[in-house]
């Protein structure tokens, strides 16, 4: 790993549950535009290694910098603001509101930004296009299969062109094929906006879209050996 | 899988004949298919050319003379080098990397980041499969694929192991 240049870093960080140390000084850098994969067997802390990342969770102590903030000194407020403004987030699934369109789902981070309903929208169907999902616009998320929700979902995530995608087992509820095409999408779009990427995975070849792996056992994050 | 390796592997412990050399990895590894007794002395005549084992003492008998061999600090060098070195990643790998792990266990070596290297190695070709997978045409999809398949085979055999690893050590005896 080499911090310099980073857009996002943390150092030493420790969380426990209770007892039970989650994260046990790990350390973890990304640059703009590349893609990291988190990998590690259940239970090793990749999932709270992310959540600390994101500003979601606060580690018990270490520090977490993105760009010139360190998220880990912010308020709860400030920092919520800044994973509105700068971050998007896939998870494995239950992530759109099920009363709402699918385009309306996709609008809804610029919506809570402040942008106007109409601009949203566009920007939403844009990426709905994007993603090849433009048909599912008017559709709830009930009514879409898997992949096409997690299509939908990653495309709410960019919409707001964040620099940062947390995506945590992104294709742990579809199929080979439909996982391959989400992450073929989402790693293409992540790269044409120069967004980084932190995916979280415990599948091979879902990191394999990944610019290099990170591997997180026992609480500790650990760069793959012979990385650049 | 490296016979000779092997064998430099086993000695490190302690100079052997080349008897007690063929039982150890019999007894490790050769549960499907020991070793021939040709095969022990033609690749320990070849690590001595090498300048990796010396001969530590000779009993004569009424048969053949027994040649004890130890390992050199050449050889140790050698086993460790070999250990350290990921396998180019293939089809049915395993018995090549469980020889490894076992070697390295017995050798108070570290297995788990001989793991660790593989694992990286196995994904920096799986990587270039899917970078030509995202390129190519339909064809490549589906060779790429297939191999991408295989090589996840192994890195779960990978994880599996490296989750067991304080199990296998009990094992055997390392």
């Amino acid at each position: 790993m080499n911090p310099a240049g980073s857009l996002l870093e943390a150092r030493a960080l420790h969380k426990a549950y209770g007892p039970t140390p989650a994260l046990d000084g790990a350390d973890f850098a990304i640059h703009p535009g590349e893609v990291v994969a988190v990998m590690g067997p259940s239970g090793s802390g990749k999932s709270t290694l992310l959540h600390c990342l994101a500003g979601i969770i606060r580690p018990d102590s270490g520090t977490v910098r993105y760009g010139p903030h360190a998220l880990t000194d912010l308020s709860d407020a400030r920092c919520s603001a800044l994973r509105r403004s700068d971050f998007g987030f896939v998870f494995q699934f239950g992530q759109l509101v099920p009363e709402l369109t699918c385009l309306e789902n996709v609008a809804l981070p610029l919506r809570l930004n402040g942008t106007k309903r109409k601009e949203a929208e566009r920007r939403a169907r844009d990426w709905l296009t994007r993603l090849e999902v433009d048909d599912l616009a008017a559709k709830r998320p009930g009514d879409v299969s898997g992949g096409q929700g997690q299509r939908v979902a990653i495309a709410r995530a960019l919409v707001t062109t964040p620099r940062v995608i947390f995506a945590d087992e992104p294709t742990g509820a579809l199929d080979s094929l439909n996982g391959e095409r989400v992450m073929g999408l989402l790693t293409e779009a992540a790269r044409d906006t120069r967004a980084a990427v932190v995916l979280v995975t415990h599948e091979a070849r879902v990191a394999a879209y990944a610019d290099r792996e990170v591997v997180v056992r026992d609480g500790i994050a650990r760069e793959a050996v012979g990385a650049a | 899988m490296s016979i000779g390796h092997t064998l430099l592997g086993l000695l490190e412990s302690g100079p052997r004949h080349g008897y007690d050399l063929k039982r150890a990895f019999d007894e490790h590894f050769g549960q499907d298919r020991p070793l021939h007794y040709g095969q022990v002395y033609s690749t320990m005549s070849r690590l001595l050319k090498n300048g990796l084992v010396e001969v530590d003492g000779v009993e004569a008998g009424a048969g053949p003379e027994r040649k004890r061999y130890a390992i050199t600090d050449a050889g140790i060098t050698d086993v460790a080098q070999w250990l350290a070195r990921p396998e180019k990643p293939e089809p049915y790998l395993q018995s090549t990397l469980y020889t490894k792990v076992v070697l390295a266990l017995l050798t108070d070596r570290d297995a788990a980041e001989l793991l660790d290297t593989q694992r990286a190695e196995h994904l920096r070709l799986m990587r270039g499969l899917t970078e030509r997978k995202r390129t190519g045409d339909l064809a490549d999809q589906l060779i790429c694929d297939h191999a991408l398949f295989h090589l996840e085979a192994d890195l779960r055999w990978l994880e599996l192991t490296a989750a067991r690893l304080d199990k296998l050590a009990e094992a055997v005896g390392g």
